[in-house]
């Protein structure tokens, strides 16, 4: 696979590295001049010096062959655009934008720039599995194919408590896809029980959340382990 | 016609005195407070006094477009001394507001060219600079 990473911080530089080591090609573009210094020692001929925003300087770094544009910048504005022109321009079929201020996810959103990734955003997940306080966790969201994973934990007082899977008529567009229980997790059989503090994730059309809480954790909070 | 206006430097305070002085409802946002004066300079009103808008705020944030009007502005024009928040806001005014005639700045020309074909009307200087100099230096050349 050919990668071309735009932005060399500290993301950049570490997306880059491991991409190497797995054997792909890849460019790393930098538009600052001391930072292109400080990584052309480390990636020779894969550094490039340039403004990425600029068509030339994409096209110079093969642009039209990568399959896969990763922009990193510190600036959201440079990391849309870079994504635009590599998108809808060259016609990339991979790209993956980073934002830095989550107030500027709906710019992205708006351009079609997806996935766009924020590290408050991921921070910020990771923290409510940590401490599932909210009963349900957002595991992933497939915006543009309209496509979610959740993850709920089951409380004492849910109607689901002691039903078999078959048995629960979970609203359409949503299947149970896998259950943890006491740190295990299995794919449910047709039999499969469940039981209160079991953790299901299911698959769903978005919009269902609301719905399949109330078969799993009605009240909106975790059982007590 | 109102006509918003983002970026107040010299060609955006101009812009949107000239549109003030035709009789069109105008606002100008700028993230520079001060940049307010250059839309006072040689006027005899202030430019609140003629009627015009001001409001100080980042053009990415959506709360200061939406205070300075961008949801019944018939005319966005991006002026900011930037080529990528030009080519952002643009998109935004376009896109989300649905405003009908968008103008914006691209110093550089390449980009000025494929933002103009994907239905953006972009006013390139640059370029503009690059065909005087070069009708300027024909007869030298020759």
């Amino acid at each position: 696979m050919y990668a071309i990473i735009v932005g060399a911080g500290k993301v950049g530089r570490n997306l880059a590295r491991e991409l190497i080591i797995k054997g792909h090609e890849v460019s790393l573009i930098e538009s600052s001049r001391s930072c292109y210094l400080a990584i052309e020692e480390e990636f020779e001929h894969a550094a490039q010096y340039g403004d990425a925003t600029e068509l030339w300087v994409l096209e110079r770094a093969g642009i039209q062959r990568a399959d896969l544009v990763v922009a990193v910048t510190g600036d959201d504005e440079d990391n849309m655009l870079v994504c635009q022109v590599a998108k809808e321009k060259y016609l990339c079929e991979r790209i993956i934008a980073r934002v830095n201020n989550p107030r500027n996810h709906d710019h992205f959103r708006l351009l079609g720039i997806q996935p766009a990734v924020s590290a408050t955003d991921l921070i910020l997940r990771l923290i409510e599995h940590e401490v599932p306080r909210y009963g349900m966790v957002h595991l992933l969201a497939l915006e543009e194919e309209r496509l979610e994973i959740i993850e709920l934990e089951v409380t004492a007082e849910a109607p689901t408590v002691g039903e078999r899977v078959n048995d629960i008529a979970l609203p359409d567009g949503s299947l149970i896809i896998s259950v943890l229980r006491g740190g295990i997790g299995f794919v449910p059989k047709a039999d499969t029980v469940i039981e209160a503090g079991d953790e299901v994730l299911l698959v769903l059309d978005t919009g269902l959340e609301e719905a399949l809480t109330a078969y799993f954790a009605p009240n909106g909070h975790t059982a007590e382990a | 016609m109102f006509v918003l206006i983002v970026g107040a430097g010299r060609v955006g305070s101009a812009v949107a005195k000239s549109a003030l002085a035709a009789g069109h409802e105008v606002s100008v946002l700028d993230q520079d407070p001060l940049s307010h004066e250059r839309l006072d300079a040689g006027q005899s009103k202030t430019w609140e006094d003629a009627n015009g808008q001001f409001t100080v705020g980042t053009a990415l944030e959506t709360d200061a477009l939406i205070q300075a009007g961008i949801e019944r502005a018939d005319v966005f024009i991006g002026s900011t001394a930037g080529d990528n928040t030009n080519l952002i806001i643009a998109q935004i005014a376009q896109k989300r507001f649905g405003v009908e005639r968008v103008f914006v700045r691209i110093m550089d020309p390449a980009r000025a060219d494929w933002y103009g074909e994907q239905g953006l009307h972009t006013i390139s200087p640059t370029k503009h600079a690059i065909e005087m100099f070069e009708r300027a230096l024909e007869p030298e050349l020759a």
